[in-house]
């Protein structure tokens, strides 16, 4: 019971570093309908940007704000040059877009920095902790507090201010909020940014678990299965949702991993939302869409 | 003038249905198919058969595989690479355990096994559609590049599971060198492409373009909405489970299960978004394009700068390329390459007059 615990405890925690990476899927997707297939190129080029920084020398805060802008410029570009031309488009092609964008955030990222493994220092020692007889990584609990307060932060943004008002309509209804008045396209760039923000903060979390590389940008693929099972639309659903991936991946692993063999978490989570899929086709949170399939 | 159909009227339906209509388009052929089976064989030098032609006409092929899946049926898939290991693995084992088994006999079994995963694979299409696919493509990806790194019987029992292929025979004959390698997968991409273009142009590739387009209204005129979708699925396997087996076989010889990683069905995807979604012959330019272009490109720096841009800043420079190519085409032409040939060939006819 101890061990299950354990392995049900760190399953979740590590879910949490899923859930981030989610929250900027579902930024974009509920803005803009695009599924933005490079997050996690953007998790890859923030965390590479801010540790190149912070290894010639800049202090690590202002590389935090230099890397910040940079996201910001990113947004702006990607709004310019790749969704605004392909506004109205059937959402399969921003798809293959963002894919392609991808390639070249990635390209870049390593054109300017290299492709060699950075090693991130947060100043958090990952240590055991232990809580009632449970043995937690300090480091995920810190992820989670991070994750809980980003989660605060997004949803003050979105439901107390004049920009969140203005989210939350491009996201209700994109022709209506055209016709009263909101600047489409500055919604977007703004979501973009606020998306890269959330990118950088993954990635400077995941940076420092795995070490700054060009993996990062796989996580994109373990986030996917994380927003079926919690909605594409639903920022609460990605928690949810992360939590249960990362639970059901560990439980597997331990579990089920000894009688078919080992590296199992490979596939398991999609296998999971393949089944969520058949029970509930819009996710746990997500909005039911009515259409015929 | 050159291409003026002046004078070439059809007469009856069966000719105005034909791919060809004009004599100049059929002499064109005629002539490509003899440039590709008689004189490139006689003049090709070794590099050219193993580095750029037989990558490209198995590129080609499992291009057209995926083409028919997402550019003619409409559902996307992301695990095009899972469906050729699978064809490349099954035709290794077939011909690893059947004695005397022919070798072209274990390629189509190769395609089948991938036709029966591809059917499997498509069983959520039922339910869901769009993005939500994705994650059924993308488990089967996950999935079948795990078993076979992990059963190791698949894979021989070798170390990391890498299949090496034996050697090539066709009735006695040897085909192993590369001019032979290079005949014997034009032999069957060109039967299979001709296959390929009979089926989108008859009945079940009117109903595929039917549930692309829209499938609630294709399902109103009475076509089987899920026996449509698992076709396409196992057409679309089984060529790509060929293109697989031929890749493994005819191209690099000896493969590991990682070799058909996610980034090769992104290769796939890009040949056949560049090319063009739905055209048999933008699976031809896309991959031309996917081949020819990072010759073409280190070729240009080795010009430039005499070898001093380093092979790793090249290739980030590729991918940077490849990205912008992809919006760009995305925005400009989406209907890629094979559009901008018709255009081409659309001009031509009317030159030198503006069409």
């Amino acid at each position: 019971m101890q061990f299950f615990l354990e392995v049900l405890t760190g399953g979740l925690l590590a879910g949490v570093m899923y859930s981030l990476v989610a929250i900027g899927f579902v930024l974009i997707y509920k803005a803009s309908g695009v599924f933005n297939f490079a997050q996690g190129a953007m998790v890859l080029f923030a965390a590479l940007t801010h540790v190149s920084l912070v290894e010639r020398g800049v202090a690590p805060l202002a590389a935090f704000g230099v890397t910040l802008g940079a996201m910001i410029v990113l947004a702006l570009l990607t709004e310019r040059l790749v969704l605004r031309p392909l506004v109205n488009r059937p959402p399969i092609t921003l798809f293959m877009a963002t894919l392609g964008l991808s390639y070249v955030i990635e390209g870049l990222a390593q054109s300017l920095w290299g492709a060699q493994v950075h090693g991130l220092e947060l100043g958090i020692a990952d240590e055991p902790l232990e809580v009632g007889g449970l043995l937690l990584s300090q480091f995920d609990l810190f992820a989670a507090g991070i994750a809980a307060a980003l989660v605060l932060a997004l949803s003050l943004l979105f439901n107390r201010t004049r920009v969140g008002l203005l989210l939350r309509a491009v996201a209700d209804d994109q022709l209506a909020a055209l016709s009263v008045g909101v600047a489409l396209e500055r919604m977007w760039a703004i979501v973009w940014a606020v998306a890269g923000f959330v990118g950088l903060v993954a990635g400077l979390l995941w940076g420092a678990r795995v070490g700054v590389q060009f993996s990062l940008t796989l996580i994109v693929l373990k986030a996917l299965p994380v927003l079926i099972i919690g909605g594409f639309t639903s920022i609460p659903g990605a928690i949810v949702g992360g939590l249960i991936v990362g639970a059901a991946e560990k439980l597997a692993e331990v579990y089920v991993g000894p009688l078919i063999g080992s590296g199992i978490e490979n596939w398991f989570p999609y296998a999971l939302a393949l089944l969520f899929l058949l029970v509930r086709p819009a996710g746990l949170f997500g909005e039911r869409a009515i259409e015929r399939i | 003038m050159l291409f003026s159909q002046a004078g070439q009227l059809s007469t009856s339906y069966a000719q105005d249905r034909r791919t060809w209509r004009l004599r100049q388009q059929r002499w064109a052929m005629a002539a490509l198919l003899a440039l590709a089976a008689v004189a490139l064989p006689l003049a090709g030098t070794d590099y050219w058969f193993s580095a750029i032609l037989i990558p490209f006409l198995v590129l080609s092929l499992a291009g057209l595989g995926l083409n028919l899946l997402t550019g003619y049926a409409g559902q996307l898939s992301v695990g095009a690479a899972a469906f050729m290991a699978i064809g490349a693995f099954a035709a290794y084992n077939f011909q690893l355990r059947v004695p005397g088994l022919p070798l072209l006999a274990s390629f189509a079994l190769g395609g089948l096994s991938a036709a029966m995963l591809g059917v499997v694979v498509g069983l959520p299409s039922l339910r869901i559609k769009g993005f939500y696919l994705l994650v059924s493509t993308l488990a089967a990806q996950f999935f079948v590049l795990w078993a076979l790194t992990r059963f190791g019987w698949l894979s021989n029992d070798s170390a990391s599971g890498v299949i090496t292929a034996p050697p090539l025979r066709i009735g006695g004959a040897d085909v192993g060198a590369p001019a032979g390698r290079y005949l014997l997968t034009l032999a069957i991409v060109v039967p299979l492409t001709w296959l390929a273009n009979r089926i989108v142009r008859g009945p079940v590739g009117r109903q595929w373009m039917a549930v692309r387009d829209m499938d609630s209204a294709a399902a109103v005129i009475g076509i089987p909405i899920l026996r449509t979708k698992l076709l396409a699925f196992a057409v679309s396997s089984f060529y790509l489970g060929v293109a697989g087996a031929l890749w493994a076989f005819t191209y690099l010889g000896t493969v590991e299960p990682n070799g058909f990683d996610l980034a090769r069905s992104f290769q796939i995807l890009f040949i056949i978004i560049i090319g063009g979604l739905g055209s048999i012959l933008g699976n031809f330019l896309g991959a031309a394009f996917m081949v020819l272009l990072p010759v073409l490109l280190s070729n240009l720096a080795g010009l430039v700068s005499g070898g001093a841009i380093d092979p790793g800043q090249l290739e980030n420079v590729q991918k940077m390329l490849f990205g912008a190519l992809i919006i760009l085409f995305l925005i400009k032409e989406p209907a890629g390459l094979a559009r901008l040939w018709h255009a081409a060939g659309l001009r031509l006819s009317n030159w030198p007059l503006r069409p």
